[in-house]
């Protein structure tokens, strides 16, 4: 196998809630591979959510070491962070949160203008079946649909990992399908390093490997030696 | 390669965000544009008046420094014109004569000024509006000056008499004239222009020198000063040349009547140009930062996400503060076109009072550059934080749904309380004091509104306070006689004696300069009685002072020009008679709200004087029917120089100043209504987004419109009570520093506040916030409750 495009070691994170001391992570080591689909599962308040704000760039461990590549996540400052995110991290959030005020097209274009070598917006639209919605606005949009616009967001920038928290959580089953194929698209297509983060075993099917999480430990990893389609997936 | 879009996915983004709140955006922009009004409209007069001010007087080549004397030879110009730093010397003859002009039925003062047969004047130049100049060898020929002949329609070819050593002469006017030394034209010893009756006559210099044997003499001089050279020293020599022949003093530019009164309203101008915009726009910039942080607050999930996809700090900080500089542009833009509209308006105001050739309104750069940099100072101060804050937040928050707002039982609800308010009240009481700094910028919003509506309310009560102390309290005198010459004491019985008269009191004026060390100014030293009944002496309270037996009593203000207080001794250089030059204790100021006095107990005056009960005027009381016989009598009477009658001095305040006060008053009281507006209005307007969603809800849950507006709009209506003692307190707090800082020689204003006053500012508040109620109650009828509650946005 190739190198790990992250090696996390260590990591734990605490959060201080008034006087007491929320321990999310618990020294957690984690490895993510090249083109590899890893779901993290695991109940509310396990801590998989801090784990991948961690790998995106959008926190930093507490004590522990996240390399991305050659790059040390946590001793980058913020400006190096937001670098870091706008270059290789695409983020696909359990609420959408696209810009109501842009349509889908320049929702993603807003990706685009600020990287290197992405696709047209269009191209990223297209990849999530929504070439003939590229003028509506969110408002306009069903959930799925404005699920699988902020997928081709997240996506246009060509990135190297695409993190997903909860991409299905807000979405009925159908939605969330046509939603998780997007995402499994992504990934055989693209190339993608993608992580994904569920409550719903259902989803952990799709994995190459799943890690499961439990009070900010990691409690379990295994492979999925055939893989099931987003398709075949039922809840 | 990619397509770009024309226009940057986050620049849409801001053109719709800027869209979609544009009512809120159009209010600050008009906070801003008022202030922008305000600050273009004033410094541009400003402006335009200092430019034709100076562009006059040196077209005209109004002189340097002024000096009249009772009557020196000819021969005394060469030792003038030897003056070190003197390099031009015009001497004239000037009287001060009784006038008889068609139409009006009591006398007028005219006075009369030398031009030379020959040429122009060497300095003062007078500008030939219509008419032509008087010929040599008519000595009954004359310019008069414009307002006085706008005044009485008179036009050339008028005739008018004057009292002439007694002698009543026919002139005819055949020119109209204006000139660089009265651009105020007033009447010696008076405040308030009176056109009417006041005139100001160019004659042929021998004609003129011959009626007052001054052949071979003059009795007025002026000079101009060599670049560089200080103007006091000039002055000095001048003086010391000039006392044998009764010189009275001379007088620097700066202190001459017309220029003096000038500058005064320039400085006041240029204050008030300053002075009220940046309070109008620090109002503005507050209003935005509330503005701006409750709308950021809003976008806060929107916020995280951009940063989540690669956004940095520095990127989307601008990308919100341009929201602050677009807005600013609109207001700046709109308030640099209202201001040149508005200053090109007032300043046809000026022309009614200052008297030019002509007075072109004239917009430079500089004013407009002014007022767009201050435009966008106060919305890049009111921005900045605002958006450093919201920019702060961590991108992690993006992952996070919303978590319910953390609220409390309010304190003021105890149990009892508790069961009598209805649920809707308690959700009121506790959205105010969950985020009571929110409620408190609100109020203070609001209350900012109120105040600079106060202030400018304050103003029309403080017009009818500088009238009422002015023609009720201190001028109760119907008619003042001013004579030629000082007179016995039986020119008083003499005019006592006149039909119609009731009561009369003495007066004595005698021109006196006033030293303090290096300080010293020229004006009238007054006698009157002790506690005179009609024209009397009044602090800005309207109290009466009385004089005491010896001593002066100054004005406040002219105790501060020079540098003294009750206790402190003046020298009194009397410039007339014997010239006595006396240390003299000043024994009382009085706060009055009128130029510059100097009064002394009517005895106390004469025994200075070493006279007996010499008047140089009186103060009548008049029976209203008996007036045309009176006049018609001081008419006849060649001891008369003028007569000043109390019901036309108002009649002209009102028409002339009152006109451009009220112009001003007009302006503040518009725009604090504007601002009081869009402060109340932005208030409702964020509110409601803030909270569109719970109104939804309980929309579904079977709540009436009436009862989510009652708990949206109450809240409001508490935010606007509280604000409304507030507002009155900051507004008087506002109110007496500007009227601090526009204390000047010419008018002390005192800032009064009346109830009727306050209960306007507050019902204008009121009205303000019931409207932006309504327009806020539109919006919530229309909620779509679907649309809301399906959007987390």
């Amino acid at each position: 196998m190739s190198a790990p495009v992250f090696t996390a070691r260590g990591i734990t994170k605490v959060y201080p809630m008034g006087e007491i001391e929320v321990h999310a992570l618990r020294g957690v080591d984690f490895d993510l591979f090249p083109a590899e689909f890893v779901v993290l599962l695991g109940p509310s308040g396990s801590g998989k959510s801090t784990l991948l704000n961690i790998l995106g760039g959008l926190d930093i461990p507490t004590a522990g070491h996240v390399v991305y590549q050659d790059h040390d996540l946590t001793t980058a400052g913020e400006a190096a962070l937001t670098e870091y995110r706008r270059e290789h991290v695409g983020f696909v959030f359990q609420f959408y949160n696209l810009i109501p005020s842009l349509t889908a097209r320049e929702n993603v274009a807003l990706v685009t203008e600020i990287t290197d070598h992405p696709m047209t917006p269009e191209a990223a639209l297209a990849l999530v079946g929504l070439e003939h919605r590229l003028d509506h606005f969110p408002a306009q949009l069903s959930g799925g649909e404005q699920q699988r616009v902020a997928i081709a967001r997240a996506i246009a920038k060509r990135p190297d990992v695409l993190l997903c928290d909860e991409p299905t959580g807000a979405l009925d089953i159908t939605t969330g399908v046509v939603v998780l194929e997007a995402i499994e698209r992504v990934n055989r297509e693209l190339g993608t390093a993608t992580v994904v983060i569920t409550h719903n075993a259902a989803i952990a099917g799709m994995a190459h490997r799943v890690v499961r999480l439990a009070d900010g430990n990691i409690v379990g990893v295994s492979e999925n030696p055939t893989r099931r389609g987003a398709r075949e997936i039922q809840w | 390669m990619v397509g770009r879009l024309p226009i940057p996915a986050l620049d849409r983004k801001l053109l719709r965000d800027l869209w979609e709140m544009r009512s809120q955006a159009l209010a600050i922009g008009a906070v801003m544009a008022a202030g922008v009004v305000m600050f273009v409209t004033y410094l541009s007069n400003f402006d335009s008046l200092q430019r034709t001010v100076e562009a006059y007087y040196e077209r005209q080549r109004l002189a340097d420094v002024f000096a009249m004397l009772k009557r020196a030879p000819a021969s005394l110009e060469a030792d003038l014109r030897a003056i070190p730093g003197v390099s031009v010397v015009a001497t004239r003859v000037v009287a001060d004569v009784a006038l008889d002009v068609p139409g009006l039925r009591e006398p007028a003062t005219g006075r009369l000024i030398s031009v030379p047969s020959r040429g122009r004047p060497p300095l003062n130049d007078v500008f030939l509006r219509a008419g032509r100049w008087p010929e040599a060898g008519r000595p009954d020929e004359v310019l008069a000056n414009e307002v006085f002949t706008e005044a009485n329609r008179m036009a050339p070819g008028d005739p008018v008499t004057a009292t002439i050593n007694g002698r009543r002469r026919r002139l005819t006017i055949v020119g109209i004239a204006l000139s660089p030394e009265y651009v105020y034209a007033i009447r010696p010893g008076e405040m308030i222009p009176d056109n009417r009756r006041f005139a100001l006559l160019w004659m042929e210099r021998r004609a003129l020198a011959s009626a007052f044997d001054m052949e071979g003499g003059f009795n007025d001089v002026s000079l101009r000063v060599m670049p560089g050279v200080p103007v006091e020293g000039v002055i000095a020599d001048l003086d010391r040349l000039l006392e044998p022949y009764g010189g009275l003093g001379a007088l620097p530019r700066r202190l001459q009547q017309s220029a003096w009164t000038l500058d005064n309203e320039l400085v006041q101008l240029s204050t008030f140009g300053f002075i009220i915009p940046a309070i109008f726009l620090a109002v503005a910039a507050f209003v935005l930062n509330v503005a701006l942080a409750r709308a950021l607050a809003l976008q806060r999930p929107q916020l995280a996400a951009l940063k989540a996809l690669g956004y940095s700090n520095a990127q989307l900080g601008w990308h919100y503060f341009k929201w602050a500089l677009i807005i600013a542009t609109l207001g700046a833009t709109t308030g640099v076109i209202v201001g040149a509209w508005l200053g090109a308006e007032m300043i046809q105001l000026y022309n009614q009072y200052f008297r030019f050739p002509s007075l072109d309104y004239r917009l430079s750069p500089a004013v407009v550059a002014g007022a767009l940099a201050l435009a966008f100072a106060s919305a890049g101060i009111g921005a900045v934080s605002a958006v450093r804050r919201a920019v702060r937040v961590p991108p992690a928050e993006a992952m996070r749904p919303e978590s319910p707002a953390r609220y409390r039982v309010s304190m003021i609800e105890t149990p009892r309380l508790q069961r009598s308010l209805g649920q809707g009240a308690r959700m009121v009481l506790r959205n105010l004091e969950r985020q009571p700094l929110r409620a408190l910028a609100s109020v203070i919003g609001i209350a900012l509104g109120g105040a600079i509506l106060l202030v400018g309310l304050g103003f029309v009560d403080a017009l009818d306070v500088l009238i009422e102390r002015q023609f009720n309290d201190g001028m109760r005198q119907d008619v003042t006689v001013s004579f030629v010459q000082p007179r016995s004491a039986a020119a008083i019985h003499a005019v006592a004696s006149m039909p119609g008269v009731m009561a009369v009191e003495p007066m004595r004026a005698v021109p006196a300069r006033f030293r303090v060390g290096a300080r010293s100014r020229t004006l009238a030293l007054t006698g009157l009685e002790a506690a005179p009944d009609l024209n009397r002496v009044i602090d800005q309270q309207g109290r009466p002072q009385s004089l005491p037996p010896e001593g002066l009593v100054l004005s406040r203000m002219l105790g501060q020009v020079l540098g003294v207080s009750p206790g402190d001794t003046v020298q009194v250089e009397v410039l007339e008679g014997r010239r006595p030059v006396r240390q003299v204790r000043v024994t009382g100021v009085v706060d009055d709200i009128m130029g510059l006095q100097a009064y002394m107990e009517f005895a106390a005056l004469g025994r200075l004087m070493r006279e007996g009960g010499a008047v140089s005027g009186a103060y009548l009381q008049v029976d209203p029917g008996a007036t045309g016989a009176l006049y018609a009598r001081l008419k006849l009477t060649p001891a008369v120089a003028g007569v000043a009658i109390r019901e036309a001095a108002l009649r002209n305040f009102r028409d002339v100043m009152a006109q451009n006060m009220n112009l001003t008053i007009g302006i503040n009281v518009v725009f604090a209504a504007i601002i009081a507006m869009g402060v109340v209005y932005n208030a409702a307007r964020i509110s409601l987004s803030e909270r569109e969603r719970e109104l939804a809800s309980l929309r579904v849950l079977g709540f009436t419109r009436g009862e989510i507006s009652s708990i949206l709009l109450g809240e409001l209506a508490i935010l606007t009570v509280l604000s409304l003692p507030t507002g009155t307190l900051i507004g008087y707090g506002l109110g007496m520093f500007i009227i601090t800082i526009f204390q000047n020689e010419v008018y002390r204003i005192p800032f009064v506040v009346t109830p009727p006053m306050v209960a306007w500012g507050w019902l204008t508040i009121i009205a303000a916030a019931a409207l932006s109620a309504l327009a806020v109650r539109r919006r919530l009828d229309r909620l779509d409750l679907v649309a809301v509650l399906k959007s987390r946005e």
